[in-house]
């Protein structure tokens, strides 16, 4: 920490120096191939990552003490600049570079570290595979991995993530874009102001708290309305998970929604307008085609969400692998069963271990496929207007 | 009692267009603000019917505010306050008992910037007869739409992709899309905002020339900033200037002997 204010004060010392220098040039009569604030920023960019990184090097090898080695690499850094100030070096083009190379350097930590969570995750899934064959695992219809003959069949985790889906999106699709047209087309400037944030807040809720919610407030009510029609449901249910699901992304499908509303321009509404159409039938028929292909990425990116989320599932769903289509009825999902198999103490290489890894990656090529989906079709969108 | 105010204020000789065609739109002493903003002031003026009226005048002027308050697309913008009388035919169209929606059937309008729908060549045309019920079946409608398209000349370069997107065609196809758009729901009055300011001078003539063709049937309100263009397609032609309407008249003489310095100086390109 020391090290670093240390490292920072230098690199701004190096700045005023090297700018000072440049300046004292310019003024003696030199023609400079950059302006002297562009030697400064040099001065400055130089020192600041010589010391950072010695700090980083520090750190790794203990030999090295931090408080020494990163404040010499910055001091020797600025000095270099400092000294190699001159009519005709190119601080600028020299800086521009530097700064390039670092948002790339930024993006590339950023794509590596995807693609190593995602070669990780294949190679143990590979090791899974090797154990159960991919066949039972893609088309088996029992899921019982802690069973004296554990099997593995990855279906009804499917239809148990696609029945909660599904229920979920039957509640946030009229919702949330009924929200979102009321927000875009009716609701005057105050009322937006107010009603948009407070949408958005309920994005913000913890999913864990969603979770229980729906285990403590939405399962046992659909119990009771449940028997008071005569039916029995169960205390977890598909429904009460689906429900509780599709709130958590009707601000999702609300706000992007609206958002590709309001990117449908103004003219398209005049023009309407200006032919003798009432408000809904502009609605209807110019702007709602016009923002179709960004509500639907819309709705593939709230879906992805949907299958992805964890937290309300284990709550208010249940752990039984129900092959169902039944809404009332216990079921479970892919993220659950990840969870479930990581969870407690077990063997790193045995079959239940590494079956999390197996539907992690069958998990992420869904999403994947949606989210390629989603930006095609945003992509499409993007065109019409261009 | 306010016809003592506005016609002392403002008093036109009367227009000989007036004298041979009826007048179809009467401004009285129109005001339009935007919030605060005071955009059009006590304007009087009366547009001939089968006839084409010129807004000339610089930029900023009013000449689209006025124009937008004809068919009352000023209330689609929030803010913007319309008082004074505005009659099309002898009603009042600012009067609490018009159907917006039915006015602006009768009173169609083509945008400064061509603005076709996302759909295609076909959907766009067929868009107002559509939603005014105005084609029985389907054979009807097929039969607006090439009519519609054929006075707006646009047929022939459309006839073999009427499905296609209408967003696909040229600036100045798009533009006569619109217009065939606009006199597909036959209305009575035609608003254009400098309908050719995007477009290249064939594209240009051919609009004039449309235009010329359309005015045997419409009632046509041109805003131009193009001296030549009103005088070549205009009967009317009224000149303002910060909101006030200088002076309107008779083309050929707002042209040639303007009562106005204001408008001398505007239409010789002397404004300072
Ligand atoms: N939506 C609006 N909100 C506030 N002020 C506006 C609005 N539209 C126009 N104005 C103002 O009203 C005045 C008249 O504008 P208008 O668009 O009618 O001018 P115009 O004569 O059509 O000009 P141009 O030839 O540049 O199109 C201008 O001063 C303009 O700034
Ligand atoms: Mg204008």
């Amino acid at each position: 920490m020391v090290s670093l204010v240390i490292i920072v004060a230098l690199s701004v010392l190096a700045y005023f120096a090297s700018q000072m220098r440049a300046a004292a040039l310019a003024a003696g009569g030199a023609t400079l191939r950059a302006r002297p604030t562009f030697h400064g920023y040099l001065a400055f960019v130089v020192a600041l990552l010589a010391g950072l990184v010695a700090l980083a090097l520090a750190g790794l090898t203990p030999a090295l003490p931090a408080l020494i080695a990163a404040p010499a690499a910055a001091a020797a850094g600025g000095i270099a600049v400092f000294l190699a100030v001159s009519p005709v070096l190119r601080a600028r083009v020299i800086f521009e570079k530097i700064v390039l190379a670092v948002l790339i350097l930024a993006s590339a930590i950023a794509i590596f570290t995807t693609i190593g969570i995602v070669a990780s995750v294949a190679v143990e899934s590979l090791h899974f595979f090797q154990q159960v064959p991919m066949q039972s695992f893609l088309f088996g219809t029992d899921w019982s991995p802690t069973a004296p003959v554990p099997s593995f069949g990855f279906v009804p985790l499917l239809t148990g993530t696609l029945l909660i889906t599904v229920i979920a999106l039957t509640v946030a699709a009229p919702l949330g874009l009924l929200s979102a047209i009321y927000l875009a087309e009716y609701a005057d400037l105050k009322t937006r102001a107010i009603a948009k944030p407070l949408l958005e807040l309920l994005a913000g809720v913890p999913t864990v708290v969603l979770g229980f919610f729906a285990a403590l407030t939405v399962a046992p009510f659909i119990k009771t309305a449940g028997a008071a029609m005569g039916f029995s449901i169960a205390s977890e249910s598909a429904m009460a998970a689906g429900l509780v699901m599709g709130m958590m992304i009707v601000p999702l499908i609300s706000s992007l929604s609206d958002d590709v509303i309001n990117a449908v321009p103004q003219a398209m509404r005049d023009g309407s307008y200006a032919m003798g159409a009432t408000k809904s039938e502009t609605i209807r028929k110019v702007v709602f085609p016009a923002a179709l292909p960004g509500i639907v990425s819309a709705f593939i990116l709230a879906i992805s969400r949907a299958i992805g989320e964890t937290m309300i599932v284990v709550m208010a769903a249940g752990l039984a692998p129900n092959l169902t289509f039944n809404p009332f009825a216990a079921v479970t999902t892919v993220t659950v069963q990840i969870s479930a198999m990581l969870v407690g103490d077990q063997e790193f290489d045995s079959a239940k271990t590494l079956s999390a890894f197996a539907l992690g990656l069958t998990l992420f090529l869904i999403t994947l496929a949606l989210n390629i989906y989603a930006l095609r079709v945003v992509r499409k969108y993007k065109e019409h207007y261009a | 009692m306010n016809d003592m105010t506005f016609k002392t204020v403002f008093t036109p000789p009367q227009p000989k267009i007036l004298a041979t065609n009826p007048a179809k739109i009467i401004a009285e002493g129109v005001d339009v603000y935007y919030g605060e903003k005071h955009a059009i002031k006590n304007l009087s003026l009366t547009i001939p019917d089968k006839a084409v009226s010129a807004f000339i005048g610089p930029s900023g002027c009013g000449k689209s505010t006025f124009l937008r308050s004809i068919n009352r697309m000023n209330d689609t913008i929030p803010g913007c306050r319309v008082t004074g009388v505005i009659n099309v035919d002898g009603q009042a169209i600012y009067d609490p008992s018009i159907d917006v929606v039915d006015l602006r059937a009768r009173i169609g309008m083509v945008f400064q910037k061509p603005n076709p729908f996302p759909k295609s060549i076909f959907e766009n045309v067929a868009y107002g007869p559509r939603i005014h019920g105005l084609a029985k079946d389907k054979t009807a409608l097929e039969q607006i739409v090439t009519e519609s398209l054929k006075r707006a000349s646009l047929w022939d370069e459309v006839k073999d992709r009427l499905h296609q997107p209408g967003t696909g065609l040229s600036g100045g196809q798009q533009q006569r899309l619109c217009i065939a758009r606009a006199i597909a729901v036959n209305p009575e009055v035609i608003l254009m905002d400098e309908p050719c300011s995007a477009l290249d001078p064939i594209a240009t003539a051919r609009i004039e020339e449309l235009i010329t063709e359309l005015k045997e049937k419409f009632c046509i309100v041109i805003v131009t900033h193009s001296m030549q263009q009103a005088a070549r397609v205009s009967d009317l032609t009224a000149f303002f200037h910060l909101g006030i309407l200088v002076e309107a008249g008779d083309t050929d003489e707002v042209f040639t002997s303007p009562q106005e310095k204001r408008t001398h100086d505007y239409i010789t390109g002397r404004f300072g």
